[in-house]
């Protein structure tokens, strides 16, 4: 246990450490960049060839956004970033395409470019027959993309190094230490905290499922508040991502439900006059099946870019005043740097407890599904 | 806003991603831990369990050993009573037959002694008369020398008679 809370302490510290050193203020101003063609609007606009002012929006939502590449930093103008692989088939007929994002830097690249409408910025759209912009089917290996597959790799590492142990050691003589002894916490603990209690007696169907969602959602938290490569995809903090977990709750709630719980869906015990002709009640508690899953998408994803930004917004602190002089630069880049660390210490807190609660509620909805009358 | 539209292809690769780590941890990862954890949980509770019934028994043993040996107490004690009872009543009969036998003995004695007396009386007795004869028949015979008066003696001893 106190070698547990000391790992988690350090991961604070040097996730705070290098969370307030996440970007430096000289590069900062230019940190999220855009294809100048694709985006004059967005992006560092040049006042002069030393200065530049932050455009906030851009470096809040670049941030959080997924997008083609892998930005890593900015030196002295230069971009360094890891390009990613683009792969599209064409809603106007052309076929499939595969290629590298860094043809799209340029601008159009095999009648592909990233646009720069209101609609979809930022997405790769193609030109339509009567010249609009459409989106074709895009299968692209984006930053969140790799992100979860690095996040994933890492999770898979884990976990199955854990299994390996036991595997290899007889589990009732002995007890593992280190790495494996802290999985086997956290896996006793949301086993025994949420899943039991939450499920009820068929637990044992459930458990690989909400394990899995608690390590997969837990660790692409963690993972979303490094700052640099291979962390810092705002995966958890993405719809899409919180929509398929919600989705998988769903299934899971919905497909194994027993007699009682369509009953009281269908034909709740409620005044007959609630239930025919107009079927109110029901009608409630089919809204209610679909709003359980859309809660737990929403929350999820809230919580997790709502983290972000606020860490993203302390750290502006010290570019928005580095125009008024270096004494209240210095006095903001103090504080951004303490809150900074506060900020992340916060985060690593909802990290766990928004895998916490993703997991219990999904256990709770589960039991209640499997509730004998 | 882009930020609250899921992206078809992230929904895509998210589900594929997600549904491979959830196979591979639903059939490698997780009922491996959780199983052998149970496993041991089981074997510890099992352990505990056993631990209370040997530590009943060693309880219902010493008892069992009190009762044994208050029981051998008593038999000890009813033993000893009833060698001190046997041992008084052997003492009793011994004592009641002793007297009997002295009582017996000193009949015997007394008849015996009884006997002997009237014996010798009665030998006393002839004894006495025979002297008695002899002495007469002495006294007589002076008499009887001494002429003297012999007439008249005989007469009176006729007469006597």
């Amino acid at each position: 246990m106190r070698r547990f809370i000391l790992i988690l302490i350090l991961i604070a510290v040097s996730g705070a450490l290098s969370g307030a050193g996440e970007v430096h203020p000289r590069f900062a101003a230019a940190e999220y960049r855009l294809t100048p063609a694709a985006t004059p609007e967005l992006a560092a606009t040049t006042t002069d060839d030393t200065e530049v002012e932050l455009d906030m929006d851009e470096y809040l939502y670049g941030h959080v956004r997924d997008s083609y590449e892998w930005h890593i930093t900015t030196v002295n103008g230069r971009h360094i970033s890891i390009p990613l692989p683009v792969i599209l088939v064409s809603k106007a007929g052309r076929g499939f395409f595969a290629f590298s994002s860094k043809h799209l830097e340029e601008g159009e690249y095999q009648g592909f470019s990233i646009s720069t409408s209101e609609k979809r910025p930022g997405k790769i759209v193609e030109k339509g027959p009567d010249g609009e912009e459409i989106r074709p089917w895009d299968f692209s290996i984006t930053k969140n993309v790799l992100g979860l597959m690095i996040n994933s790799a890492l999770l898979l590492l884990i976990v199955l190094l854990t299994a390996r142990w036991y595997r290899r050691h007889d589990a009732t003589s002995e007890a593992p230490s280190g790495g494996v002894g802290i999985m086997e916490m956290m896996v006793t603990m949301v086993e025994d905290d949420i899943i039991k209690d939450c499920v009820g007696e068929d637990y044992k169907r459930y458990s690989p499922y909400l394990l899995t969602a608690f390590f997969f959602i837990f660790i692409n938290n963690l993972m979303g508040i490094v700052p640099f490569f291979p962390g810092g995809a705002n995966v958890t903090g993405n719809i899409a991502v919180t929509m398929v977990l919600a989705l998988f709750t769903f299934f899971a709630i919905n497909l194994f439900g027993n007699k009682h719980y369509w009953k009281e869906i269908l034909w709740p015990e409620v005044p007959t006059w609630l239930k025919v002709p107009i079927p109110l009640v029901p009608a409630i508690e089919i809204i209610g099946m679909f709003t359980k899953p859309f809660s737990l998408m929403i929350r999820l994803f809230a919580n997790i870019l709502a983290g972000h930004l606020m860490i993203l917004g302390v750290v502006a602190m010290v570019f928005l005043t580095a125009k008024m002089g270096i004494a209240v630069n210095s006095g903001f880049t103090a504080v951004a740097v303490f809150l900074g660390i506060f900020m992340d210490c916060l985060e690593l807190l909802v990290a766990f407890l928004q895998a916490y609660v993703f997991t219990m509620l999904s256990a709770v909805f589960i039991g209640l599904s499997r509730q004998k009358e | 806003m882009s930020l609250i539209t899921p992206d078809f292809g992230l929904l895509f690769w998210m589900t594929l991603i997600f549904g491979i780590v959830l196979f591979v941890l639903a059939k490698w990862g997780f009922p491996m831990i959780t199983d052998s954890v149970q496993k041991r949980a089981d074997r510890i509770n099992e352990s505990i369990r056993m631990a209370k019934e040997a530590e009943e028994r060693l309880k219902n043993l010493a008892s069992e050993q009190e009762a044994l040996i208050d029981k051998a107490r008593k038999e000890q004690a009813r033993v000893l009573k009833e060698a001190s009872d046997s041992r008084d009543a052997i003492l009793e009969q011994a004592r009641v037959q002793a007297k009997d036998e002295a009582s017996k003995i000193l009949e015997q004695a007394k008849t015996q002694i009884a006997a002997e007396k009237e014996s010798a009386l009665r030998d006393v007795r002839k004894e006495v008369a025979a002297i008695s004869v002899a002495v007469a028949e002495k006294v007589l015979r002076k008499e009887l020398e001494k002429d003297s008066g012999r007439d008249e003696l005989l007469e009176k001893l006729v007469d006597e008679i």
